[in-house]
Parts: C-alpha cells; sequence; structure tokens
C-alpha cells in the first residue's frame, strides 16, 4: 500500500507531522488474547454483576418478571429481521401485532387511538406535547415538577428550537400537583399542561381534577404514565387529551437505558396530528380481513420537513415484547400483577415508616414511596450494598428541598426478606443516629 | 370538467371565486385528479387572516398531504363545514366544492391572477414536460 501511495516507509507516510508530535513507543495497549482467553475474561466480568441482588431502583425503569415466551417469539426471523412494513403484501404477521399491540394500548388508557410506537416515556411525552402545541395554536406549556426530571430534559431539547417557552407548576406536602397555583399559571397561550401519574415521586395525581381545571381554560392535558403495570389497577386518566406512556414494564428487559417502548394514546379527533405509526384494519379484494399501515401521509417519508415529526422509525420489535406481554397476562394477570406490586409495596413503606419519614402521606401511591432518613442516601445504599441489596434512587439531584430522601420501588419481584433486610439495615443507622442526638441534646439541657 | 371563465387560479391550483369584496376559494379539478380520493380537509377558523402564497390549510389523500395556498390575502368569513364529513364531494365536484370563504383585503391582487385560459395552458404545459 506504501508503495501505491508512492511512501518510501511508514515514517515516511507521517513526514508531514511535526517530529514532536509524533509517538515514539507503542501504544500501551494489552497484547491480543486468544478467543478462548476472551471468553473467559468476559465470564469473569459478567460474574461482577449484581445479577443475584435484590434492587429498589425504580424512578422510570422497572424490574419486572419477563415471561420466557416473549423472547423465543420476538427471535422468529419474520419478526427480528422486520423493518417497517411498508409493503402490507409481506408484512402481514408483524401489521396485525402492530394493530393488536394498539387495540390493546387503547383498552388499558381508555383512549380512541394509539400509535405503535415512540421511542420511550420521554420522546413520548414531548411529542404529546408538540401535538398539544399544533392542535391548540397555542405557544406555552406548563410541566408539573413532579413529572421524571429526565422526561423534562427531554422536553426542554424538544422545546428549545421550537420556540415553546416552558415553565414548571409544583407539587404540595402530600407529593399532589398544588391545583390552586395550576388554575393561575395557566395562561390564553398554554397549549397544555403536561404531567405524570403515578407521578416522578410516587403519588397519583388526580387527573379528573386536573382536567377540568386545564380544559376550562382551553387547554389540553398530557399525562404520562412510566410505570404501565399501575394501569393493572390505577383508574387510566380518561380525562386527558393525550396519553404519553412508557411500556418497558411490560415485558422489556433492562439494559444501559435501552431499548424502551415509547406509546402515545388519543381521541380519534386528534389522530391526524398524532406522530408515529399506525396500523389499521381492513378488508382486501377478496373480502379478507387484512392489515395496512395508515395515516401514513403526514410522516417523513411521505412529507418531508413538513411531517407530523421527524421521530422516523419505530420500535416494533420492542412493541412486540409489549404485545406478547399484554397477551400473556390478560385483563385478569395485569389486575393481579398490579395487586402484588401494591401489596409489596404498602408493606415496604409500612415497615420503613416504622424506622424513617414517609414522604407524600395521605395520597395514593402505586409501587413507589420516598423515605426521608437521617443518614445520606448515597451512604446507606454504599452500606446495604454490601448486602447485596440496591437501595432506592436518591432524591437530592433532582429534590434538593427534600434533603436525606430517596425514592424506593417495589415489584412483584421484591422478596419480603429483601424488604425486611433493606428496613433493618436502615433502621440500625437511623436508631444510632438518632441516639447519638438525643445524648448530644441531653447534654446541652445539662449545660 | 372545463374551468369556469368567471374564476381566477393559481400555479399551485387553486381557484377562486370573486363577488366584489367577497370570494369563495377551493382547488382545481386538475388538482383533485392528481391527488387521488380526499379523505381529509385541514381548514382555518373563521376570522383567520389568511396572505397570498401562504398556505391556509392542508388537504389530504390516500397518497399525500398537499398544502393549500392563499390565491389573496384576506380574512377568513366562513368554511365549508360538510367537506369535515364529506370530502369526496371535492373529487365529484371540484369547482363547486368550495373551501372557504373570505373577504378580500387588496381586491387588486386578483389581477396577478391566471385566468382560465391561462391555467389550462399552465396544467398543459406542466403535464407535457
Amino acid at each position: 500500500m506504501l508503495q501505491a501511495m508512492g511512501a518510501r516507509s511508514i515514517d515516511d507516510l507521517f513526514s508531514p507531522i511535526p517530529a514532536e508530535y509524533r509517538l515514539e513507543r507503542d501504544l500501551k495497549v494489552p497484547r491480543q488474547m486468544a478467543e478462548s482467553e476472551i471468553v473467559d475474561w468476559f465470564r469473569e466480568r459478567s460474574r461482577e454483576n449484581g445479577e443475584s441482588n435484590a434492587t429498589f431502583l425504580g424512578a422510570g425503569a422497572y424490574y419486572h418478571y419477563r415471561p420466557v415466551i416473549i423472547d423465543s417469539l420476538i427471535s422468529r426471523g419474520e419478526f427480528l429481521t422486520a423493518y417497517t412494513p411498508y409493503q402490507a403484501e409481506i408484512s402481514q404477521g408483524t401489521l396485525q401485532a402492530i394493530f393488536e399491540f394498539q387495540t390493546m394500548i387503547c383498552e388499558l388508557t381508555g383512549m380512541e387511538v394509539a400509535n405503535a410506537s415512540m421511542y420511550d416515556g420521554s420522546t413520548a411525552a414531548a411529542e404529546a406535547v408538540m401535538m398539544a402545541a399544533r392542535l391548540t395554536g397555542r405557544r406555552s406549556v406548563i410541566i408539573a415538577r413532579s413529572v421524571h426530571p429526565e422526561y423534562r430534559e427531554v422536553l426542554t431539547t424538544y422545546a428549545h428550537h421550537q420556540n415553546l417557552p416552558l415553565s414548571t407548576t409544583s407539587f404540595k406536602d402530600n407529593g399532589r400537583l398544588n391545583l390552586e397555583e395550576l388554575e393561575r399559571s395557566i395562561t390564553p397561550d398554554t397549549a397544555c399542561v403536561l404531567i405524570q401519574s403515578p407521578n416522578f415521586l410516587g403519588t397519583i395525581e388526580d387527573a379528573d381534577a386536573i382536567a377540568d381545571i386545564v380544559h376550562k381554560k382551553g387547554a389540553m392535558l398530557v399525562v404520562s404514565i412510566a410505570e404501565a403495570v399501575s394501569l393493572g389497577i390505577v383508574e387510566p386518566p380518561r380525562q386527558a387529551d393525550v396519553i404519553a406512556m412508557e411500556a418497558q414494564s411490560f415485558g422489556v428487559p433492562l439494559g444501559f437505558g435501552g431499548p424502551y417502548c415509547g406509546v402515545i394514546a388519543t381521541r380519534e379527533q386528534f389522530v391526524r396530528q398524532m406522530p408515529g405509526r399506525l396500523a389499521g384494519q381492513t378488508t382486501d379484494r377478496n373480502g379478507k380481513r387484512g392489515f395496512v399501515l395508515t395515516l401514513a401521509t403526514r410522516e417523513q417519508h411521505i412529507r418531508r420537513e413538513k411531517a407530523t415529526s421527524n421521530i422516523c422509525t419505530n420500535q416494533a420489535l420492542v412493541a412486540l415484547m409489549v404485545n406478547v406481554f399484554m397477551t400473556i397476562y390478560g385483563k385478569v394477570g395485569l389486575k393481579e400483577l398490579a395487586k402484588q406490586n401494591l401489596a409489596k409495596t404498602a408493606y415496604a413503606a409500612a415497615q420503613f415508616g416504622k424506622h424513617a419519614k414517609i414522604l407524600f402521606p395521605g395520597s395514593p401511591r402505586f409501587n413507589e414511596f420516598v423515605v426521608q432518613t437521617s443518614e445520606d442516601p448515597y451512604a446507606i445504599n454504599s452500606r446495604i450494598l454490601g448486602h447485596k441489596i440496591v437501595g432506592g434512587l436518591p432524591l437530592k439531584k433532582f429534590y434538593p428541598e427534600l434533603g436525606n430522601a430517596a425514592l424506593w420501588c417495589c415489584t412483584e419481584l421484591t422478596t419480603r426478606s429483601a424488604i425486611d433486610t433493606a428496613v433493618g439495615l436502615v433502621a440500625e443507622s437511623e436508631r444510632s443516629m438518632k441516639s447519638a442526638k438525643e445524648e448530644v441534646d441531653a447534654q446541652e439541657v445539662v449545660r | 370538467m372545463p374551468f369556469p371563465t368567471d374564476y381566477k387560479y393559481t400555479k399551485e391550483h387553486e381557484w377562486i371565486k370573486a363577488d366584489g369584496n367577497n370570494a369563495s376559494v377551493g382547488i382545481t379539478n386538475h388538482a383533485q385528479e392528481s391527488l387521488g380520493d380526499i379523505v381529509f380537509v385541514d381548514l382555518p377558523k373563521p376570522g383567520t387572516e389568511i396572505t397570498s402564497g401562504k398556505t391556509f390549510g392542508s388537504v389530504e389523500s390516500v397518497k399525500a398531504v398537499s398544502d393549500l395556498y392563499a390565491p389573496v390575502s384576506g380574512t377568513v368569513t366562513e368554511v365549508n363545514g360538510e367537506l369535515a364529513t364529506a370530502p369526496e364531494k371535492i373529487n365529484k365536484d371540484a369547482h363547486s366544492a368550495w373551501m372557504i370563504k373570505i373577504t378580500l383585503k387588496d381586491p387588486t391582487q386578483l389581477n396577478s391572477l391566471l385566468s382560465a385560459a391561462d391555467y389550462e395552458k399552465f396544467v398543459a404545459e406542466e403535464g407535457g414536460k
């Protein structure tokens, strides 16, 4: 190759680079390894994973059971290799799966149409907000501060170049939105209000009351649902204009932040402003049932810069995982699953409550709750990790005013013994910190 | 279908029928033929100001969504509500299926639009390309 380039040597090739910038030694990279050594190396590393750890992390990424049949079905070549099913003639299976997905999402959310799908819950929320801006022709957005902080970051990115000012509205001591403040902050230019329920702090919002306030002012209500399993027992926010959901809980594994499965569901009258793929049922020329992509005329492969959205691909395979999950559990199974989440969380909150403060009391919650401790939650987490327990998410960086607070989550996979161990470990330090404080107080009294 | 001689036309295939300071606007028969079956029309609310050459809505067929361009500037006074439930009326008789009625801002703007003969010639040339 040097010959073809007319260079005499490697040094000759690099001669334009001044000598002082050239590296005069070998790169510090490990020696080559044999394939068998590489396999051994990765096996060793995978043992370092905390797979047998009990986890109390939630906050938008939920550890639920995944029925084994999900991976068997999605691994079928027809599904695994399918891209956007533009050609209905060769994509009936994929289209039918998408159609079923949409149908079940509608049944779950109480909405009339659903797409399939968005990247994740955050982009679904952002797209839903853009939808509301297009539909109302209004140019500002109010976001509840109890919406997932990372979802809010994604929205900030979206709104940055859309000339769409965002403002936030606060929550009360019971974790729910401050309705008086909300009502005051809605102006004739407010396109929509975005809330999350159950919200990031685990509290279920009074969506009906919020919808009344928002609709009275001519704005739209977008409800984000980050924990899809909650729909097994929590009444869906039927008064919402758009529901933006994260369906990861339904059979999508947790892995380094993705892939996830965002969903938008809305009323039929808004369907033309809904981004994303939509499969419809029809009949072919012989009168047989069939499926096609529909309402694709506003998508970017047809309308380019005037497309409803530039979210250009869907998550068909991930949506299929969700589809299989919903089919396996069904209405009864999903309700049972949600009840288990609810019961374990209620037990855990009660146990923690004996030794630490549970914030936002008096409001309904699903499978997350906030524990406030004397000890720093980061310190708690590193202490209990030694006992193979991953503690709750410290909230300091998102809500500094909550102090030593962490968001704990229980699912059907959380065992009672893990809860008891975690509570025991937290209680230990709470007791010693309390007695230390009492000692100091007592000394001060003596003085 | 001939193009009515008392209408004016745009190169974006809208027609406008003016009567004094008022006018109705629609799309031409040629436009509906190119679009195919029309399934939805998105129109502005009465009171909306529209500007000559700018979009005022869109028309969606099974094939594509196309923007509607205002032939002249004015204010929307009325929207053809029938098209919301029966957009196929445009396919059936494009030249009578008006979309919006407007009051003209400046009636002299009509002079810069195409006559029926000019538009027919334009369509023929466009088709021949």
